[in-house]
């Protein structure tokens, strides 16, 4: 008689980067109308490595490095994605994305729309963005809050590992097309156990990372593991924070916010975004539509600043949001 | 199917140390001011380096190898005339003219690095692809208009030229008969993409045909062939005859920063192929061969390009680190309501 085989583990410790890699591999393998490109991602593996091995293992038709054209890029997606492909492109950077919002704002979401259902573009537009790792200027740029203004395009923004992995699948078995920005300070600083194989994480739906009964702290992606920081801070005083990962914030998963706002009566919006038109102005707005009766003090913002994102190296962290600021805004909403 | 082929290529002097264009060669004076140049940025580069692996110095972009394209396109220019580089183009800028220490600031990520000089027309490095080639359409256009003989001078690699702004800012300056000079450096690499995947085209000046604008193809590891083709389209340029693209042909034979691995996406044989065309060396060679140099003159120019490094770099280290308001400040002439209340809100938790 032979040993039995072994039992292959159900889950594998993985960095955020192996989890879209593992995703983007998996959407290669299952579907052959998938097809990632973008600059570097082909023979270079991308430079946060989140295509590595994908040419070796899918071809160079199926994986591919493009000349340097964002508008190029997007605009040949939104091509690919009417004529039947799913298209997954990296930008480099989401600063990088700029050259190409002519075609976002003029098409990419549009199609649909414009053609009353007889075409659309299942496509998915991957980019690092944020900051935390002291990145040259424009490198760390938060620009959510421009793709989410934009009708017929939904907005990821991952925290975890295994978010990734599942809200990637998603997002490219997703009939229309997606913005997925991936925290470049999370791609390595996080590890965990992911589950292996194909699942995926619906879009619209948010996780409820901390539960707590005084103030909500609604965020997402880079911010959810500061804001954590705080919860735990305030929870050592005394304070129930209830911190809330909204994972996609176009679909906005209002029911969850509300639901936990309701519960708290207080609420605080963490990016790490300019503040004047961010993302978390339209939460802070969505709070004051549906739950003003419920509050027990204003909604608080805790974001980037007004200015463009400092290079300066000594500097940065003043920009972005820390745990102290955000726990700051918790105390402030608790002693309204 | 070459990418680098040397058909339609200016030479003055080959990689073999031959003089092969004897009418364009400069003056003795001339071709030492070049090579001082050359060794001047140079020595920037490897101290860049050096300062980086040291914790001094944040991320670089090398241009170690392209030293005769920059310093010989950007000595065609007088501190009137403007200069848009990019995070390649260190060297340009330190030939045109900007501090070293400036320079040494702006790579320390100190916000002292930004603060160009009044004297001069230079833009901080542009870190954006392609972004600035219509910036330099608008200065050469407003030079004109204001009836100057200044030039814009931008600069862009083989990748950037990919980019639709690269495109625009050709046809515009073509239509506009704007007096810019467009330096394309094909250095043979974006990040890891070889020029051959990057486009069809095999030669890049031709690019300028489409915008009916002269474009030139030169050897950009022979300065002095660089420089002739600058100083002619510079010189075109104030004779209000338009707009120029040269085509400086050359390699990026260091890694695309100092945090890239080239090893992932290039044997190292070309780039082997490419050190045996250095340009300094090459100049060096000539200029020895020709008596006008010897080992007592580069003693003297190299003490005197250490000292000036190592001056520089102790005014860098005497920049205070920014503060922590420094994040707000200039974003407009005068700051809105929004940004005072933030920055009231930043001193008090700077405070807290
Ligand atoms: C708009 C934009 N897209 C992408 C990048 C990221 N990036 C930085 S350098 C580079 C390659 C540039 O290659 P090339 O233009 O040939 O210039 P080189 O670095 O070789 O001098 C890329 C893709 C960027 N800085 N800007």
């Amino acid at each position: 008689m032979t040993a039995a085989p072994p039992t292959k583990p159900a889950t594998r410790t993985m960095t955020m980067v192996a989890a879209i890699n593992d995703a983007l591999a998996i959407a290669l393998e299952r579907d052959p109308a998938v097809h990632v490109f973008g600059e570097d991602v082909g023979v270079m593996g991308g430079v946060f490595r989140a295509t590595d091995g994908l040419q070796a293992r899918f071809g160079a038709q199926r994986v591919f490095d493009t000349p340097l054209a964002e508008a190029g890029i997007v605009g040949m997606g939104v091509g690919m994605g009417l004529a039947g492909l799913r298209p997954v492109a990296e930008i480099q950077f989401a600063g990088f994305l700029y050259p190409a919002l002519d075609q976002v704002l003029s098409h990419v979401g549009r199609y649909r729309h414009r053609t009353r259902g007889r075409y659309h573009v299942p496509m998915v537009v991957r980019a690092p963005y944020g900051g935390g790792v002291h990145t040259p200027e424009q490198h760390a740029d938060s620009p959510e809050a421009i793709l989410a203004h934009v009708p017929g395009v939904k907005v990821v923004i991952p925290s975890t590992p295994t978010d990734a992995k599942g809200l990637l699948l998603a997002a490219i078995e997703d009939p229309d097309p997606v913005f997925f920005f991936e925290a470049i300070k999370l791609y390595r600083s996080t590890k965990e156990e992911v589950p292996e194989g194909h699942y995926t994480i619906p879009l619209g739906k948010a996780r409820v990372v901390t539960e707590g009964d005084d103030v909500t702290v609604i965020t997402y992606g880079g911010m959810v593991d500061v804001s954590r920081k705080a919860a735990d801070a305030a929870r050592a005083h005394g304070i129930g924070v209830e911190v809330i990962d909204l994972r996609t914030i176009t679909p906005l998963d209002t029911e969850t916010v509300l639901a936990s706002v309701r519960k708290t009566g207080r609420a605080v919006v963490v990016t790490e975004a300019p503040r004047t038109g961010g993302y978390h102005s339209e939460i802070a707005a969505v709070i004051a539509e549906e739950a003003i009766d419920a509050l027990l003090a204003p909604v608080v913002r805790v974001t980037g600043f007004d200015a463009p994102y400092p290079p300066f190296t000594s500097i940065e962290d003043t920009y972005r949001p820390n745990p102290a600021r955000v726990a700051r805004a918790i105390k402030q909403v608790m002693a309204y | 199917m070459t990418t680098n082929s040397t058909a339609d290529l200016l030479q003055v002097l080959n990689e073999h140390g031959e003089v092969v264009r004897p009418d364009l060669l400069p003056d003795a004076s001339t071709l030492t001011m070049l090579y001082r140049a050359m060794r001047r940025i140079r020595h920037f580069d490897e101290r860049a380096v050096v300062l980086h692996r040291q914790g001094r110095m944040g991320v670089f972009p090398p241009y170690g190898g392209m030293e005769a394209s920059q310093a010989g396109t950007a000595l065609a220019l007088t501190p009137e005339d403007w200069l848009l580089p990019t995070y390649r183009d260190t060297g340009a800028a330190l030939a045109y003219g900007l501090p070293v220490s400036t320079t040494v600031a702006y790579w320390r990520t100190s916000p002292h690095g930004w603060a160009m000089p009044e004297h001069l027309k230079v833009l901080p490095f542009y870190i954006p692809i392609a972004t600035q080639y219509p910036h330099a359409v608008g200065c050469a256009v407003a030079e004109a208009r204001q009836g100057t003989q200044n030039v814009a001078m931008a600069y862009i690699g083989d990748g950037g030229s990919s980019e639709g702004q690269f495109h625009e800012a050709l046809n515009f300056a073509g239509a506009l008969n704007a007096p810019c000079v467009f330096i394309l450096q094909n250095n043979g690499w974006a990040i890891s993409v070889p020029t051959r995947t990057q486009t069809r085209a095999t030669n890049l000046s031709k690019r300028a045909d489409g915008y009916g604008i002269p474009g030139v193809r030169v050897d950009g590891n022979d300065i002095i062939a660089v420089y002739h083709a600058a100083s002619e389209a510079v010189a075109r340029a104030r004779r209000s005859e338009g707009p120029t693209l040269i085509e400086t042909v050359t390699y990026r034979v260091k890694p695309h920063t100092v945090s890239d691995d080239p090893s992932r996406y290039r044997t190292e044989d070309l780039t082997r192929e490419w050190e045996a065309k250095d340009p300094v060396v090459r100049l060096a060679a000539y200029l020895r061969a020709q008596k006008l140099w010897d080992d007592a003159h580069e003693d003297a120019l190299q003490s005197e390009i250490v000292e000036e490094f190592e001056a520089a770099v102790r005014e860098a280290d005497t920049y205070p680190e920014p503060s922590p308001t420094e994040i707000l400040d200039h974003v407009f002439a005068e700051p809105t309501p929004q940004l005072r209340a933030q920055g009231e809100e930043l001193r008090r938790e700077v405070n807290a």
